[in-house]
């Protein structure tokens, strides 16, 4: 047993239930393959490469660089954290887009016909949505913007008070 | 720092290691051998420095990222994949595809079509729950899906890649899983809004592909569930939603590497981190969910392709394809239209007129599609199939193959299930909502049987061939 796991690097049941995996993972390979194997394989793999390698490092480096570029403004008074006022509305739109994509850039040609519908309005509604997304988030910052100046205003000398952050 | 495996077991490559030499056999020295060699080489590469970039642990700074933070997505995924698969697993029965060929779109599916079953018409609204929770929730689970692998990403560029033939076995099992997944919810996403870019049949690709996932899946839950237990008790929900900015510190530091080893100032709190990915599920939740429940919520559904009704009127309700899309012209369902019934005795042939002039019967019943989308209950009106059964001289028929005028493609024909001619609210609809049915709903005459698939509810039927096996 110890040898085994020695050799292995785990406990025999792990590989057991591996393999048992695997098994029917080949099993609904071979017929989700029977047609199409390159393009299916292409599918596959390229669904998690396109994820882990270009999607998460982009929205990572943009969140990054929105960080980077405004933290040089650095503001004449004093201001609450601001980059989730930018980043909630940025991530909301974006996964409004990246479900909906395929009819708000009106990609889909089978659509009209077969729905009886036309497609060319949910460009204008994401869009639409969007702006909803940012100017409430903008509202909110005033607020709270206005808020603090208040307090700072009232209360010179005072500590400033512990912002929370989020939505 | 990231130095144990991630699979659990009673020791792992940090474990004293000594060499056991007694009672061994030719065959095992090999292995041993082999092992040893093996061990070697891990061994350098561990000692070795990683590459510079995501493979050093410096790299990856949110102070967020950490087992509990991770184990909270996961938690959501395991109540929603689980539920998703199995109204997916019902859809496919749904279709009926023991019936015949012409039911199913994957002929070869062999074992896994093990649970099938005769698919039921009561409730009359099941399949449109049971679609639009796989279709909805689908959609819904995305930003948690995004959230989960954004959690988890450090572990993608773990080093050394491999640190046993566990670790290695458990990473392409891993492979399966986030690229199932993709898979599967890419597929969906793109087919419901018949965005049709796929290498293939959705229904061979989609169906398939959730078995090769569930395999992947299967595994990462035996092997993490308890991880994700003792992750989860490690911090008090309540809490966390009570910790502002100020007082938001990395979880700390843990065996899988999650938490950074160098933590950048926090910039959100984790329950800001839940607010807004439970947000981007409610808003999705709202902008599709209407087209399932239909009336006047389906104008909330701002994105969903459904969201809209392509008309006013007795036959203003939702088309799954329209009479021109699939190349069905009055030309088709003019005049010289008949319905032949076929079944034991001989032929009969009817002609519209004469189909009207017979007994009426009515239903109230939706459309609901593979697709999510449905329609709230509209009321038909036309023959009883189970009338037409014992017309054609099997009132006790097994199935029935219903024949469309449509050019062949798929759904041009469909087979009905016995339990299905002989529910009394399965009808040839000639007319809906006290009109003729329209063109692109059937004109001149249609199925529609309770809580079946949209596809099966044939339009445009020119011949019903009763058959007394199912």
């Amino acid at each position: 047993m110890s040898r085994f796991v020695r050799w292995y690097g785990s406990s025999p049941l792990h590989l057991l239930v591996l393999i048992a995996s695997f098994a029917l993972t080949g099993y609904a390979m071979v017929r989700l393959f029977a047609l199409r194997p390159l393009g299916v394989v292409l599918w596959f793999v390229g669904a998690a490469v396109v994820h882990d390698l270009i999607l998460l490092p982009l929205y990572s480096l943009v969140d990054r660089s929105a960080q980077a570029v405004l933290r040089h403004r650095a503001p004449r008074m004093p201001c609450p954290p601001w980059i989730n006022h930018l980043r909630v509305p940025a991530f909301l739109s974006g996964v409004l887009l990246l479900v909906w994509f395929p009819l708000v850039f009106a990609l889909s040609r089978p659509y009209p016909e077969a729905t009886g519908l036309p497609i060319d309005v949910y460009l204008g509604r994401w869009l639409a949505l969007t702006a909803v997304l940012f100017l409430a988030s903008a509202v909110a910052f005033a607020v709270r913007l206005r808020r603090l100046r208040h307090t700072d205003g009232a209360g010179e000398g005072r500590p400033a008070p512990g912002h929370g952050a989020g939505p | 720092m990231d130095g144990s495996p991630s699979a659990a077991g009673p020791a792992g490559p940090g474990s004293p290691d000594h060499e056991d030499g007694s009672r061994r056999g030719p065959a095992h020295g090999v292995l041993s051998g082999l092992s040893l060699r093996v061990r070697y080489l891990v061994r350098r590469a561990e000692h070795a420095p990683p590459p510079p970039g995501p493979f050093r642990p410096g790299f990856w700074r949110s102070p967020l990222r950490g087992p509990w933070l991770t184990s909270v997505f996961g938690l959501v995924l395991l109540i929603g994949i689980p539920l998703m698969f199995v109204t997916g697993m019902l859809s496919y029965a749904s279709y009926n595809p023991d019936l015949g060929r012409l039911n199913d779109q994957t002929p070869g599916k062999g074992v896994l079509g093990f649970y099938l079953f005769a698919w039921p018409t009561h409730p009359y609204w099941l399949y449109r729950l049971t679609q639009g929770v796989h279709v909805t929730l689908g959609v819904v689970l995305v930003p948690v899906l995004l959230a989960k692998l954004w959690s988890v990403i450090p572990k993608l560029f773990t080093w050394p890649p491999a640190r046993s033939l566990a670790h290695a076995l458990e990473r392409l099992s891993l492979l399966l899983l986030v690229g199932g997944v993709i898979f599967e919810f890419v597929t969906g996403i793109v087919n419901i809004q018949l965005f049709y870019v796929f290498p293939g049949s959705f229904y061979t690709l989609h169906f398939y592909g959730a078995w090769v996932f569930i395999a992947a899946f299967v595994v990462h839950v035996c092997l993490k569930v308890g991880r994700m237990v003792g992750a989860l008790r490690s911090r008090s929900l309540m809490a966390e939603l009570r910790t502002p900015l100020a007082r938001t510190r990395p979880e700390p530091p843990d065996p899988d590497g999650l938490v950074p080893a160098d933590p950048a100032p926090p910039t959100m709190t984790r329950r800001g981190v839940l607010a807004m990915v439970g947000g981007g599920s409610l808003l999705l939740l709202l902008v599709t969910a209407g087209q399932s429940i239909g009336g006047l919520l389906r104008n909330t559904a701002l994105l969903a392709p459904h969201n809209r009704e392509p008309g006013s009127g007795p036959n203003g309700f939702q088309i799954n394809k329209t009479a021109a899309s699939v190349g069905v012209t009055p030309a088709h369902v003019g005049p010289d239209w008949r319905l032949e019934i076929h079944g034991a005795g001989p032929a009969h042939v009817f002609t519209r007129a004469q189909l009207l002039a017979m007994p009426q019967h009515t239903a109230s019943l939706p459309i609901a599609c593979v697709e999510g989308w449905s329609t709230t209950d509209q009321l038909w009106s036309g023959l009883r199939l189970a009338d037409l059964a014992a017309l054609a001289g099997l009132p006790d028929a097994g199935s029935v193959l219903v024949e469309s005028v449509q050019p062949p493609g798929p759904y041009a024909s469909v087979l009905l299930r016995g339990n299905q001619i002989r529910d009394p609210r399965s009808l040839l609809a000639l007319r809906v909502n006290g009109a003729d049915l329209s063109l692109d709903h059937g004109f001149p005459a249609r199925i529609i049987v309770p809580a079946n698939p949209g596809v099966n509810n044939t339009k445009w039927v020119r011949r019903l061939t009763f058959r007394s096996w199912p």
